[in-house]
């Protein structure tokens, strides 16, 4: 019944939600200090469960910005989930009402450790395994983060800012390796969305990522071969020259 | 009380746009091109994130030594075929480690 690709999606999705759930002290302490009372960085937590609209949101606060635009912000950041749920609609076969309850958690995490198993059934494991324990630990974690504010000190001390991207690289890296498109679509969104950073609002060059999809599935077709095996890997290999600039514009 | 507002108008947003994406007919994904789409859609997303969260500070680019040198160990310990726990450890140990010595 358990088999060994199941065995490992679960361990995948318990360590994602131990590791970035522990990020929601880093949250719980951000939102403090941005001036939340603890009840509504428990509440944000819980509602809206999606790391990057929350700091994206109390970043507004903190600033003293205008609600309504921060608000709106962070919902808009949020849109890459719609098309999370997309791709993960087919796979995790949920029908009916569940689909209300499943739909809150298909978020980054829970889509990258499900899109990294290699069949439908480790998938739904990884998912679940992933969605309640970050659930769990997530909105744990932003209580006592909130709680604790001041004794914590930065989490940046703990170098917890790095666990979410080598969480995620390690969760792309057999898709990366083992497609030639897969490294030419990421290459191309990470160089859209750095570009992009210094230009549009936090969120938006995330989101206007996804036209490295499109440029792969362009490229696919004018491509002779359907796996691509003839094409060169240059984009690969030439990654972004970036645009470098000192702490602030 | 306006705070409260945005909290609750931020998670029925993200939420809906959750749901709107697992409810969308399936007759959206029948086309060959839609479907390998949304199947990009991850690599490119998580990918632009690693990107973002790794390089961007608010809205300047800016080369955080210990934040990068993390994500090569992680990158190192990949190709080393590391477990997952050991991967976010080693990233999370030499940025730590680094900041420590004041880099």
């Amino acid at each position: 019944m358990d088999s060994p690709l199941t065995r490992s999606a679960v361990r995948d999705g318990l360590g994602v939600g131990l590791a970035v759930g522990l990020s929601g002290l880093a949250f719980g302490a951000a939102a403090v200090a941005a001036g939340l009372g603890v009840a509504q960085a428990c509440v944000l937590s819980l509602v809206a469960f999606s790391g990057a609209s929350q700091f994206a949101l109390i970043g507004v606060v903190a600033g003293g910005g205008n609600m309504i635009a921060g608000a709106v912000g962070a919902v808009l950041l949020g849109g890459r989930n719609g098309l999370y749920g997309l791709r993960l609609a087919e796979t995790l076969r949920v029908r009916g009402w569940r689909r209300l309850l499943t739909a809150h958690l298909v978020i980054d995490e829970t889509t990258a450790v499900a899109t990294a198993q290699p069949g439908p059934r480790p998938a739904r494991a990884g998912f679940w395994a992933t969605a309640i324990s970050l659930f769990t630990v997530w909105n744990l974690a932003t209580l006592l983060g909130a709680l604790g504010a001041a004794r914590l000190g930065s989490p940046e001390t703990y170098g917890l800012d790095v666990v979410g991207p080598a969480a995620f690289l390690a969760l792309l890296w057999p898709r990366l390796t083992a497609g030639r498109t897969e490294r030419r679509v990421a290459a191309l969104a990470a160089v859209v969305a750095v570009a992009a950073t210094p230009l549009l609002p936090a969120g938006v060059p995330v989101m206007l990522s996804a036209v490295a999809a499109l440029a792969g599935i362009v490229g696919r077709r004018s491509g002779a071969e359907p796996d691509d095996r003839g094409e060169t890997e240059s984009v690969t290999a030439s990654l972004p020259p970036m645009t470098v600039s000192e702490e602030d514009p | 009380m306006t705070v409260w507002i945005a909290v609750v108008a931020t998670g029925l947003g993200c939420y809906a746009l959750k749901l709107a994406g697992l409810v969308a007919p399936r007759r959206v994904l029948a086309d060959p091109r839609v479907r390998r789409f949304s199947e990009l859609v991850p690599v490119a997303l998580l990918t632009a994130l690693v990107a973002v969260q790794t390089l961007a500070h608010g809205r300047a680019v800016v080369l955080d030594g210990p934040r990068l040198a993390g994500l090569a160990a992680a990158v190192i310990s990949l190709l080393l075929r590391a477990p997952f726990l050991i991967v976010l450890l080693a990233a999370a140990v030499v940025t730590a480690g680094l900041r420590a010595f004041g880099l």
